[in-house]
């Protein structure tokens, strides 16, 4: 499915907005993120599977607020980092 | 220590990003070399004694989690750590559930993550930020110690790239009521000044912000806190064995026995076996005070210490008193304190230094370093009695350490 990559994230996937990942699950997904783009997934869910204060993910437009969140192959998923003033 | 005529390096950490400044032989021309991380936020920047040319980074940014660098040919390349700190993760429930009961468990966990403050789980610890790296005992190439907020201790066995909880200190500090809290880094709870004994390996010492300082004789499994002497204000039982606020504490390189300490309230000093800190900042001027956050100890001589003070009083605005920054040196333990200020600005310099901030450089004759809140770097090189600004329109400066070519 279509993962749109947020800026501060870009370093780790060379450059690229858009990338292809796999997943069942919010968690799979972000498990196959980082198998192909090692650290990633650290930089935006904490040791114990919960996402971080700046960290959004929205599929198909719809905030989740679990990685648990089930995902189709067809659906369309963006990772925010959420401005939060300033 | 060594001769003059050596280029020194200074590694700074910012707000804003990691820079290297280097200086010429003799430490007259500094030249800016350059960021790395541009925008990161960089709390240390360190370099190995053992291998002067391997680098650790503790950094984060405003969104994303931490993460550590490190590199090994002086800062020329870079690799992230592959596994950074972080707590060990809740073991998941080995209980076999009906398939309803799956289905039921499932919609519980989502609705607890969404509302996580009604999920005992959400309050386990995860690392926030890696404030503190301490290179190991020289008997343990590769190895280095990280400190983080929320407190918590981890190791490193191959120089950055993967690190391991220090499980005694984690549990301990778990354990104990109070310290464990969160709060925005560098003003929140975090574990700072982990010091290695350079006759054992097995002996170190920690502090934690609003926590205490604490020993342990078996490399990180058992803890014990050090804390009587330290006065707490701030506290409403003033003999509790921690809960305390250090801010930094140092043990001499030559003397690991002669510790000092400055803390939230006052300078102090502690000869081992002794565990009564003494406040040696009684001894300082009434009109500043014995508030700050730096202290910098001789390389060879244990008697001689500079510290930076802050404003301390009534809300604590943390900017030099009356707007006149000042270095204080001690030349025998803390019994007097003398005013260094050449240099500095006279008046409107409001500015202060962070706790990782000042530094010396072990050249002869010492040249002493610090950065400031504002951005600008400073330099002595007659042993802190006059200044030099070397650096300036940087973002905030959170750590100065220096290192030889």
């Amino acid at each position: 499915m279509l993962v749109h990559i947020p800026s501060p994230l870009r370093h780790y996937t060379g450059g690229v907005s858009q990338v292809d990942a796999q997943g069942s699950s919010v968690s799979e997904l972000l498990n196959d993120l980082d198998n192909k783009y090692s650290g990633i997934k650290f930089r935006m869910i904490d040791e114990h599977d919960r996402m971080r204060q700046h960290i959004k993910i929205f599929v198909n437009k719809n905030a989740v607020n679990s990685v648990a969140a089930p995902l189709s192959a067809n659906d369309e998923v963006h990772i925010i980092c959420a401005l939060s003033g300033g | 220590m060594k001769p003059a005529g050596i280029r020194v390096k200074l590694l700074i950490g910012k707000r804003k990003g990691s820079f290297t400044i280097t200086s010429d032989p003799v430490r007259i021309r500094w030249n800016l070399e350059g960021h790395n991380y541009l925008g990161h936020i960089i709390y240390h920047y360190v370099s190995d004694p053992r291998d002067p040319q391997s680098y650790v980074i503790a950094a984060k940014t405003g969104h994303l989690g931490p993460t550590i660098y490190f590199s090994k040919d002086g800062g020329a390349t870079w690799k992230e750590s592959s596994h950074p700190p972080q707590f060990e993760k809740k073991s998941e429930s080995k209980e076999v559930l009906p398939e309803a009961d799956i289905v039921k468990e499932s919609a519980r966990k989502i609705e607890a993550e969404a509302n996580s403050n009604a999920d005992p789980e959400s309050k386990a610890n995860s690392v926030e930020t890696v404030f503190w790296l301490t290179p190991g005992h020289q008997s343990e190439p590769g190895v280095w110690y990280a400190g983080t907020a929320p407190p918590g201790m981890f190791i490193t066995r191959d120089g950055g790239d993967t690190w391991a909880p220090v499980t005694g200190f984690n549990e301990y500090t778990q354990a104990n009521e109070g310290l464990h809290g969160e709060g925005a880094t560098p003003g929140g709870q975090l574990t700072h000044s982990i010091l290695i004994d350079p006759r054992d390996a097995n002996h170190l010492y920690t502090s934690i912000s609003v926590g205490g300082t604490f020993e342990s004789t078996d490399k990180g499994t058992t803890w014990t806190p050090i804390n009587k002497g330290i006065e707490a204000e701030f506290l409403p039982d003033p003999d509790t064995p921690y809960g305390h606020d250090p801010h930094l504490v140092v043990a001499h390189p030559a003397n690991p026995d002669r510790l000092y300490q400055q803390n939230h309230c006052g300078i102090y000093r502690l000869d081992r076996p002794d565990v009564k800190w003494v406040r040696i900042g009684n001894n300082m001027p009434k009109e500043i005070g014995d508030i700050g956050f730096p202290i910098v100890v001789h390389p060879e001589n244990a008697d001689r210490a500079w510290v930076f003070p802050m404003d301390g009083t009534e809300v604590w605005p943390r900017t030099s008193p009356d707007g006149k920054p000042a270095v204080y040196e001690t030349q025998d333990a803390g019994e007097s304190w003398h005013r260094h200020d050449m240099g500095l600005p006279t008046e409107h310099g409001y500015f202060t230094v962070k706790r990782q901030a000042m530094c010396a450089d072990y050249t002869v004759p010492l040249g002493l370093y610090f950065g400031t809140t504002c951005g600008e770097v400073w330099a002595s090189l007659d042993e802190g009695n006059s200044w030099n600004c070397i650096i300036r329109h940087l973002p905030e400066i959170y750590s100065v350490t220096a290192t030889m070519e």
